[in-house]
């Protein structure tokens, strides 16, 4: 039966031209188009794998800038702290500074006080004493009568010591 | 929708056309068929006699006396060997498309019990065929359509657009689904060139082969020799050490069975493509026979009124041929795939 008897013509021609198909479409088709294919799957696969680099960068600067901020307040918490102590401490020392120097002021005016007392006395004393001695200056140079020139005398002098 | 249908119609439409003329001889259901399956000097396309239209190819026949090349139009249409055409003193005749070299005194070819022709012999007949020159169609249009995607990928990074990303994707298919998971990631590379050329030029032709008047190359036993010879030749040159053990001398077996297996083994290395071959010519065939069948039926029957019902169950075969075209071309290729795959496995070594 013919139809399932090759004929060599056919045959000959169909080996010649699949063969130099072959040739053109591997050469001038095939090899491009997958060679473009395998270089745009590539640069897909580089495009996500790079992204999902940058998103783990991401997450880690995150982390490192989390990271970062709790260690801020944390110093920033203990700076707070340290402040308030030497605060406190400036405070307790100046008032202790202050209350001791008080002390020594109000210690040494008492001093001085008692100083000028001691002297304001001895001046008194010396003062009396001299008055005392005019006094008695006067009252002897001047005869004294009665009782009460002896007072008025007094009080004359007594005057003029105010006026002193 | 209509001019839809018209149009599916086309195809079957010129079938018929054919047969009105044939049927006003005596019709004969197989002759008819076997004429639109067959292969022929030139392309037929509708109306008979000298009245026909039919597209002159070149028959180029290699002689004792060297090439000898004319138009198949000098036979003017003559199939039954009648009239003779004269080159370099040869005289020859076509014969139910086969052609005839007479001998001097002879005025027409006689044939004895066994169909041997008496006064005449057969040169070497490498004439451009109605199924060379399809073939040659179908290389056109793939070197049209994949040079121009090709093109596309040595200009442009991105994927493409339109037909070329059709392109695209059914590159890609082949890649993947067939050459991929067959042969190994490895290995693939090297053979995705034959792979894609098999399957593109089996579906295309298959296509081709669907349309009004076109020629049926896929379906022609001779076409798919010569692919499956492709095939095997591949296995062959790429088997490696492990495979060529496994096939002459299956290790891991009593001894006496070895050679048994040997020749068991040989045996599939040759079937396996020879059932390639056969698969394609047969489905293509087959498909070509049940369309002309359903419509030949309508003169069989002499009724215009079995069109009714033959003309749809035609349609419906010819829209299944084209899922078969694809399926054919699909298989064709998976199956190369899957054998080559098998001859160059890297087998672990137990």
């Amino acid at each position: 039966m013919d139809l399932i008897k090759p004929e060599f013509g056919l045959f000959f021609w169909q080996t010649i031209v699949f063969l130099v198909l072959l040739f053109l479409m591997a050469k001038f088709a095939w090899k491009p188009i997958l060679n473009s294919v395998k270089d745009r799957e590539d640069s897909i696969n580089d495009a996500l794998a790079s992204a999902e680099n940058a998103r783990l960068e991401m997450k880690n600067l995150k982390a490192n800038n989390e990271k970062l901020l709790k260690e801020a307040r944390e110093e920033r918490d203990i700076m707070i702290k340290e402040a308030r102590q030497i605060k406190e401490k400036m405070i307790a020392d100046a008032s202790g500074e202050a209350e001791i120097k008080a002390k020594s002021m109000i210690a040494s005016a008492q001093e001085a006080i008692k100083m000028e007392k001691q002297a304001a006395l001895n001046e008194i004393k010396t003062q009396v004493a001299s008055l005392s001695i005019e006094i008695a200056e006067k009252v002897v140079s001047k005869e004294l009568t009665s009782k009460e020139d002896h007072m008025k005398l007094v009080d004359s002098m007594l005057d003029d010591v105010k006026l002193n | 929708m209509i001019l839809t249908i018209a149009f599916a119609m086309l195809p079957l439409m010129s079938f018929a056309k054919k047969d009105i003329a044939e049927a006003e001889e005596e019709f004969n259901p197989t002759d008819m068929i076997m004429h639109h399956i067959g292969d022929s000097h030139g392309w037929h396309f509708f109306g008979s006699g000298d009245s026909s239209f039919t597209l002159p190819l070149p028959v180029i026949l290699y002689t004792d006396n060297g090439l000898v090349t004319f138009m198949s139009s000098e036979f003017h249409h003559d199939t039954e060997g009648h009239h003779v055409v004269e080159k370099n003193g040869m005289r020859f005749v076509n014969f139910h498309e086969k052609i005839y070299q007479l001998e001097a005194d002879a005025s027409e070819v006689e044939f004895d019990a066994d169909h041997h022709p008496l006064n005449a012999e057969k040169p070497l007949d490498l004439s451009i065929t109605k199924n060379v020159a399809a073939m040659l169609l179908t290389v056109v249009l793939m070197l049209l359509f994949f040079f121009s995607l090709a093109k596309h990928h040595k200009k442009h990074a991105h994927a493409p657009k339109g037909l070329n990303n059709a392109l695209e994707a059914l590159v890609l298919f082949v890649r993947d689904d067939i050459a991929k998971p067959q042969i190994g990631d490895k290995k693939y590379k090297k053979f995705m060139p034959f792979l894609l050329t098999v399957f593109f030029f089996i579906w295309i032709t298959n296509l081709l082969g669907l349309l009004p008047g076109a020629a049926n190359v896929t379906g022609n036993i001779s076409v798919t020799v010569s692919l499956g010879l492709f095939t095997l030749v591949l296995i062959i040159v790429n088997g490696n050490s492990d495979f060529w053990k496994h096939t002459l001398w299956m290790p891991g077996i009593p001894t006496f069975v070895k050679p048994i297996l040997a020749v068991v083994e040989v045996l599939g290395l040759i079937i396996k493509p020879v059932a390639l071959m056969i698969r394609l010519f047969a489905n293509i065939t087959a498909g070509h026979i049940i369309i002309l069948s359903l419509l030949g039926l309508i003169f069989i029957l002499e009724s215009a009124g079995v069109a009714g019902v033959s003309v749809p169950f035609a349609l419906f075969i010819t829209v299944l041929e084209l899922l078969v075209a694809f399926l054919q071309a699909f298989i064709f290729t998976m199956l190369s795939a899957l054998f080559i795959g098998m001859a160059v496995q890297e087998h672990e070594h137990h």
